[in-house]
């Protein structure tokens, strides 16, 4: 059986590549899609620790990540449609209307 | 009763007020005049009888309280109750108020009845008799108020329906600022009056005039009150002083007199009602009613008649030079109460309210006598361009003599024994330091040969000599618009053709104030002169005496003191009337001073008749006579007013408050909070740099602070 420590260890792997993918990527989808690894990355080690004390609760708090998730993709790309659709480009460093 | 005395002017307001529009367009003009006409002469008509029926029925034949004084009171609801303080809407009537209510609501009749004719035509007529209505309650509330604080409702009351009466053509400029400013004038005046009720209230612990049952406890008036040598003088002098201040606000006395003269753009029965016969007399009712307090405060009665007499000579000789009919009676009425002042100023508060009555007749008269001219000749106001009038109008010719000649002081017409009265008063008053009595006597003495003199003058210019009309009359009435044009009366009566008598709804006014002014005075008549005084026997009681008697009897308790007033001369082999004569009068037993008194009385004649001579033979060589500049131009007080007052206050409004006070420190403080957020906001906005990823960056900064934090704290130590 795997031990549970591996996929912690696989979590906090996948939540880096996120954070660092959010950081560095400048295409608006891959970062969408870093943001939704590190959605992803949480609920795995909520199951994790779900499995580990025996307890559901995190399950079902995975459950509300995912519906959350659902919801916030529909809105960011929509968001990315009409950013687009006014911009010609998919460049976040390009829309810095707050810039001075 | 005495409710509904006061209530149904009211209720003539209401009517008149509410409906009297739906009026004007459910019937039109003509019916609508005799509808609302009819309800406010029979709205004052139902107060007039009340007022006689308890005053000849009830209040002569009731017997007098503790103190003597003749008292009916009547309680309608009590208005405030707070601890101690108590203010009720409750009427009083004893001789002043009853004095008070007689000739005001039979003035007031007449009057209506005048102006049913006089406004004939006019768009605003229900709007004229409301207002006038309204001041009848006004002022009988005014007169009927047993407590200060209703006594000011109904002061207040006549204030408004002041202004509103004075600019009631409103589309003329000219009474719309005169309004104001009486209405500004007034309200100097009612700032000593309120003044004068708080101290009354902190001194005494009551504002009423009758003695008040209050948490079980009965409070004597105020009044009784003062008469306890326990307050200390000071304060009654600062009372009196107030209310002084407030009685020459309301009554034009120096240096509140500039409005009334002005109030004269005002509809001429409005001049004749408010401004001459009722309400400007209420300064006077105050301090007749507030005797009690000013005669413990001799230095209050010193200011009163000085002021008085000041007021008197001033006007007067400002009244010589006036050409406008209406301008030389209203400063005729601004000298006349500075008579009243130099009576209640000398202790003589009976020959005072006297004075006050046959006033109410004769200038009523002469007023409404001066509407009519002013009808008559199709708005005309100046004398300048009137004279021979007498064979045009022969009523109001004929009853304006008499009111001429009352006025003048003429001998036994009721002015001359109101005018002698105080004039006799004057000189023998022990209420002011020696001799002082005498210097007033002179200066009371020259008004009236002045008052004589412009009267004269008056009559003269307006129904004797040349007719100064003639054809250039047009062109002189569109030049001098008089701000009737609003009012445009008279159509029907055809009298384009030159001056014609008014309409019998006018002069059987005229007729019957004629009548008054000339037998008005009977009632009055001094002993001295063997007349019967029923006027001072029965005013006398209700009203505090002066000099040492009032300081010796003062020493008894408070509620008696009045009473204790008679004995002394109760004592004295004087007629033992159950009226008796005046307790001032006491202080002049003796044939010796009634002598003098009928000396003076004599002076008095000679003196009027010298002025009525001179301004006869004067007048009729050379009616067009200028006078001094200075006189003509009211001793500039107007523009000294306006220099002094107006124009600092105008300049430190605009330059001061607006521009300095208003636009630098609190737009200033405004505007500066958002230019302070404005700054502090820019300074902030450099921290955004507008990439997502910094923002993302700045995010997992935190996050990794925050953990690390957790992470320390939680293991201390071990890890690191």
């Amino acid at each position: 059986m795997v031990p549970l420590s591996w996929y912690l260890a696989l979590s906090a792997v996948l939540f880096t590549v996120g954070v660092i993918g959010v950081l560095i990527q400048r295409n608006v989808i891959s970062l969408f899609m870093c943001i939704e690894l590190m959605l992803n990355a949480v609920n795995l080690s909520l199951v994790t620790f779900s499995r580990l004390h025996g307890n559901v609760t995190g399950q079902l708090f995975v459950f509300i990540v995912m519906a959350v998730a659902a919801a916030e993709a529909a809105v960011g790309l929509a968001i990315i449609i009409a950013l687009f659709r006014s911009r010609e480009t998919l460049n976040v460093d390009e829309a810095d209307l707050l810039k001075l | 009763m005495l409710k509904i005395i006061v209530l149904a002017p009211l209720v003539g307001a209401i009517i008149n007020g509410l409906f009297g529009r739906r009026f004007l367009t459910l019937f039109g003009q003509r019916v609508t005049e005799k509808l609302v006409g009819f309800i406010a002469c029979a709205s004052v008509g139902v107060s007039t009888a009340l007022a006689f029926i308890v005053f000849f029925g009830q209040l002569l034949s009731k017997q007098p309280d503790a103190d003597g004084v003749r008292r009916i009171t009547e309680h309608f609801f009590t208005w405030i109750k707070i601890g101690s303080f108590q203010a009720d809407f409750a009427y009083l009537l004893d001789p002043l108020s009853g004095i008070y209510i007689l000739f005001v609501t039979g003035v007031g009749l007449l009057i209506h009845i005048y102006s049913t004719g006089y406004m004939h035509g006019d768009p605003g007529y229900y709007r004229f008799f409301c207002y006038l209505n309204l001041f009848m309650f006004m002022m009988l509330t005014l007169v009927l108020a047993d407590n200060l604080l209703l006594l000011f409702v109904g002061w207040e009351g006549v204030g408004l329906c002041s202004y509103l009466l004075i600019g009631y053509y409103i589309k003329w400029d000219v009474a719309g600022s005169a309004a104001k400013k009486a209405f500004v004038m007034n309200r100097i005046g009612d700032f000593g009056f309120m003044i004068a009720t708080f101290l009354v209230f902190t001194t005494f612990g009551t504002i009423s005039f009758v003695s008040k049952n209050i948490a079980g406890q009965e409070i004597p008036s105020f009044l009784a009150q003062a008469a306890s040598p326990a307050i200390a003088v000071g304060t009654l002098t600062a009372i009196s002083l107030l209310f002084f201040v407030g009685a020459t606000g309301k009554s034009a006395q120096i240096p509140l007199l500039t409005w009334l003269p002005d109030a004269m753009a005002g509809p001429t029965p409005v001049s004749a009602l408010i401004h001459a016969a009722t309400m400007v007399t209420a300064g006077v009712y105050l301090v007749a009613r507030c005797s009690a307090v000013f005669v413990k405060a001799p230095t209050a009665m010193a200011v009163v008649a000085l002021i008085g007499a000041a007021t008197a000579i001033f006007a007067a000789t400002i009244g010589l030079a006036q050409n406008d009919i209406k301008k030389v009676l209203a400063y005729s009425t601004v000298s006349q109460l500075g008579y009243m002042f130099l009576a209640c100023g000398v202790g003589a508060f009976v020959a005072g309210i006297f004075h006050v009555m046959t006033h109410a007749f004769f200038k009523a008269l002469l007023f409404l006598g001066s509407g009519s001219v002013i009808h008559g000749m199709d708005n005309e106001q100046d004398m300048r361009r009137m004279g021979g009038l007498k064979k045009y109008m022969p009523i109001t010719f004929s009853t304006m003599v008499a009111g001429w000649l009352a006025i003048s002081g003429f001998p036994l017409l009721s002015g001359f024994f109101s005018k002698d009265e105080i004039l006799w008063r004057t000189w023998s008053t022990d209420a002011l330091p020696p001799n002082w009595g005498r210097a007033l006597w002179v200066v009371g003495a020259i008004t009236a040969v002045i008052t004589a003199i412009y009267m004269t003058r008056l009559m003269v210019m307006t129904f004797w000599g040349n007719e100064r009309f003639g054809g250039s009359h047009d062109d002189h009435h569109a030049g001098a618009s008089h701000g009737h044009a609003g009012s445009g009366h008279g159509d029907d009566h055809g009298h384009h053709g030159g001056p014609h008598e008014s309409g019998w709804l006018m002069t059987a006014p005229l007729i019957i104030l004629a009548m008054l002014s000339i037998a008005g005075g009977y009632v009055g008549a001094p002993e001295a002169l063997g007349g019967p005084n029923y006027f001072g026997h029965f005013l006398d009681p209700a009203i505090a005496k002066s000099g040492e008697h009032a300081a010796m009897t003062g020493a008894t308790m408070a509620p008696i003191a009045v009473m204790a007033q008679a004995e002394p001369h109760g004592a004295t082999p004087a007629p033992a009337e159950p009226g008796a004569p005046s307790g001032a009068r006491a202080a002049h037993e003796g044939g010796h001073d009634v002598e003098t008194e009928r000396l003076f009385t004599l002076i008095s004649s000679v003196l009027s008749i010298f002025g009525l001579a001179f301004g006869w033979v004067f007048f009729n060589r050379n009616p067009l006579w200028r006078a001094p500049k200075l006189l003509e131009d009211k001793y500039r007080v107007d523009e000294f007013y306006d220099e002094t007052v107006v124009e600092p206050v105008e300049h430190l409004s605009r330059d001061g408050l607006w521009k300095f006070v208003d636009v630098k420190i609190i737009d200033g403080f405004v505007n500066g909070v958002a230019r302070m957020f404005a700054g502090l906001a820019g300074a902030l906005r450099y921290t955004q740099t507008g990439f997502a990823r910094n923002y993302a960056a700045v995010i997992l900064l935190g996050a990794i602070i925050i953990i690390g934090y957790f992470i320390v704290s939680l293991f201390g130590g071990r890890i690191l």
